[in-house]
């Protein structure tokens, strides 16, 4: 299947109702500062899921009110004008817009309404609900700006409150420095990212085209020569590997496992990682022009999703093992749009956002039920005790292992399809991604075994206090498991054709159609072989290759890496920088024109005898002179 | 008729004596004084104009400076009064508590 040229929406239609889908989550952040501590928990936890249902309300109408072939847009007020460049603050729905907020509302929804019963031992509740509704007006602001612009600033919102989410328990150290690590990686992403923006609007600006707007700038896209727009999107593709989780700037994400778990589900696997996705979705005009922009993509994305898929292998934490997973995930979303298939990386991220806000909310309510337990080496047989988490939990897993109809099957196998056949494409990415999507069915059902088959391995206390979560926690896991279930069914070919254009049906090879989804039951079951029939399988195979089996659980040494080459030569820059050039160079100029102005007051202030008769001298002398002068 | 340089050059010195009494006794009573001599050594030179031209503003001036200068004398002499209750002096060259 391949993209014709996609056309630009021209059917537009004037709203008013837009702005309020970003409204409801604002005015619950402002409900939650300022009156939640003193309502009460109560008042929360139904104040701040409601606001984000209305928005999903409104969202819906949004959706049902789509013209064919159109979109929607709700000017707000016109933001900067400055001669012919103006930027209005301007809300767009088209089908691409639509299909993120009903995910980001919808599954935001879910992720509200198990929180109130995750956080009921919390106290800070009220402080944890304004940043979630926060984050969710952020993103919403993201995926509706009709400019980049505005873009741009739910782009820093949904970082912003990442950060202050993973480092919600700031009191501890380690969680308050997994934030900034998410923070200060995603600045720099942002860096590249600015950059590239600044390159579009001043390429554009000299062909006379000043502005911002998604639309002015796909239709005046093709003055640009093939080399600039080859930067721009590799600008823009740097913030997408930090907002997303791509190499090389991926490795904020597992550390970002310190925060509540439905954060990580919300944030962290279903909303603002999938931004730099959107981003080059809603850019994808763009990238179409550069192959090299595409290849680049393609390539990170499918070394992403093999290379993490590796790391979740061996990881015994069970959010860690899922947070890799989100990162080799969001890999085969940008190898789908590596290779052109803009519609298949969108349907893998629905998917996904469906399937792994489930797998997160699924561990948390594990988590929960453990007493705060994460290491899967200590659980164990919770099948029996648990099982509303252990069914729906199983749907995610069948899902994402792409168990034919189920929706992982549909999506992902659509974008390996395409990596296969597209012009973009490659026999090598096709490779790639099946292994992947091998080892994806292998560690999701090593998780699965080891959570919940077999004898419980916690220690006496934790197993007495087993228990399965409350219903605001079960109930959006059911809900989710449905929409894992029949998620793949919500063809979303010819609802994003018009803003991508109409796909081509390509004749594939029988072995390239059947082989991913072949690899990835044969990952299931060798997973069953060896945490089940043979459960000292595992074990033995970690001692005969112990190197390999400590490389992966290292993670590569990644982290040891950057910190040697790069966190460490800027730490000691700044404080090179800042014991001498700070303290002696600024601070020694600062201070010696103070001690000069002193040494010269010193010197001045012996004309200031304090004699009063020395003062009626100078007086005389004064007076004396002018007299003469006059009188001359 | 005694000529006006007569008056004009009793004016001067004493208007000179004044000024070396303000710069060179240390006693701030005085120098009071010397203030003083200086205001009268100005006031001789206004009443001989005053005669010389035949006009009355130089004599109406003198007495504004003669009523000032009693109000200047009762401040003046309060404030010497109260610095040698603090003091227990009243040598300029003492006080010199603005100085640095």
């Amino acid at each position: 299947m391949e993209h014709a040229h996609a056309t630009v929406p021209t059917v537009v239609h004037a709203v008013s109702y837009l702005r309020f889908i970003v409204l409801f989550p604002l005015l619950g952040v402002l409900f939650n500062i300022f009156l939640g501590q003193r309502l009460g928990r109560k008042a929360v936890n139904y104040i701040a899921p409601g606001v984000v249902l209305l928005s999903f309300l409104f969202s819906f109408v949004a959706f049902l009110r789509l013209p064919e072939d159109g979109a929607l847009v709700d000017t707000v007020w016109p933001w900067i004008t400055s001669g012919s460049f103006h930027v209005d603050f301007a809300l767009r729905v088209d089908p691409l817009s639509a299909l993120m907020i009903l995910v980001v509302t919808g599954v935001g929804f879910l992720i509200h309404v198990y929180s109130t019963g995750y956080m009921a031992h919390d106290e800070d509740v009220a402080r944890y609900f304004a940043y979630l509704n926060l984050f969710t007006a952020a993103m919403l602001l993201l995926v509706l700006g009709e400019n980049l612009l505005i873009l741009f600033v739910g782009w820093e919102g949904v970082g912003l409150c990442s950060y202050l989410l993973i480092g919600f328990w700031y009191t501890d150290d380690e969680k308050a420095s997994a934030g900034k690590k998410a923070f200060i990686v995603n600045r720099i992403g942002d860096a590249g990212f600015l950059l590239g923006l600044f390159l579009l609007f001043w390429s554009l600006g000299e062909k006379g085209v000043w502005t911002l707007s998604f639309s002015e700038i796909q239709a005046h896209a093709s003055a640009l020569s093939v080399e600039t727009v080859t930067a721009i999107c590799l600008l823009l593709f740097v913030g997408a590997t930090g907002k997303s989780a791509q190499i090389p700037l991926y490795v904020w994400l597992p550390d970002a496992m310190a925060g509540p778990t439905p954060v990580s589900a919300l944030i962290h696997a279903a909303t603002m990682v999938t931004a730099g996705i959107y981003m080059i979705a809603r850019l994808h005009f763009l990238y179409s022009m550069s192959t090299t922009a595409l290849a680049v993509v393609a390539v990170v994305g499918a070394s992403t999703a093999l290379f993490a898929a590796t790391i979740a292998l061996v990881q015994t934490d069970i959010k860690k093992v899922l947070a890799y997973s989100t990162v080799s995930q969001l890999g085969y979303m940008f190898l789908g749009l590596g290779v052109g298939a803009y519609t298949a990386g969108v349907f893998h991220l629905m998917t996904h956002a469906f399937f792994k806000a489930l797998l997160f909310l699924g561990a948390g309510s594990v988590i929960h039920g453990m007493s705060d337990e994460q290491d899967i080496r200590n659980m164990g047989g919770l099948k029996s005790k648990m099982p509303t988490t252990y069914g729906t939990f199983l749907v995610a897993c069948l899902a994402i292992a792409g168990f034919p109809g189920l929706s992982g099957f549909f999506s992902k196998d659509l974008i390996l399809e395409e990596a296969f056949v597209s012009e973009h494409g490659s026999w090598l990415l096709w490779l790639v991604g099946t292994v992947g999507a091998g080892m994806t069915a292998f560690y999701m059902f090593r998780l699965l075994f080891v959570t919940f088959w077999g004898e419980t391995r916690a220690s006496h206390e934790v197993a007495s206090h087993i228990h399965e979560s409350p219903v605001s926690m079960t109930c959006p896991l059911v809900v989710l498991a449905v929409l894992s279930l029949v998620g793949g069914y919500f063809t979303l070919l010819h609802f994003l054709s018009p803003v991508f254009g109409e796909p081509h049906e390509a004749p594939l090879p029988f072995l390239v159609k059947y082989l991913p989804t072949l690899v990835g039951m044969s990952g299931i079951g060798l997973a069953y072989q060896m945490y089940v029939r043979d459960p000292d399988m595992a074990e033995r195979l970690g001692q005969q290759f112990s190197g390999l089996h400590q490389l992966l659980a290292n993670k590569y040494y990644v982290d040891e890496m950057y910190d040697a080459v790069i966190v460490r030569p800027v730490a000691a820059a700044s404080n090179w920088l800042w014991q001498v050039w700070d303290t002696l160079v600024i601070d020694g100029s600062v201070n010696g024109t103070a001690h000069w102005v002193e040494a010269n007051g010193l010197l001045l202030r012996l004309w200031q005898t304090g004699n009063v008769q020395n003062y009626a001298l100078s007086f005389l002398v004064g007076a004396t002179v002018i007299l003469g002068y006059y009188l001359w | 008729m005694v000529p006006i340089s007569y008056h004009l050059i009793l004016s001067a010195i004493l208007f000179t004596i004044g000024v070396m009494g303000v710069l060179l006794r240390r006693n701030t009573i005085i120098i009071f004084m010397a203030v003083e001599l200086m205001l009268n050594a100005v006031n001789l030179s206004f009443v001989a104009f005053a005669r010389q031209l035949g006009s009355m503003d130089g004599q109406l001036i003198v007495f504004f400076v003669m009523a000032v200068a009693a109000a200047e004398a009762a401040v003046g002499l309060a404030i010497i009064l109260s610095v040698f209750r603090n003091r227990e002096t009243v040598n300029a060259d003492e006080l010199n508590l603005m100085r640095w």
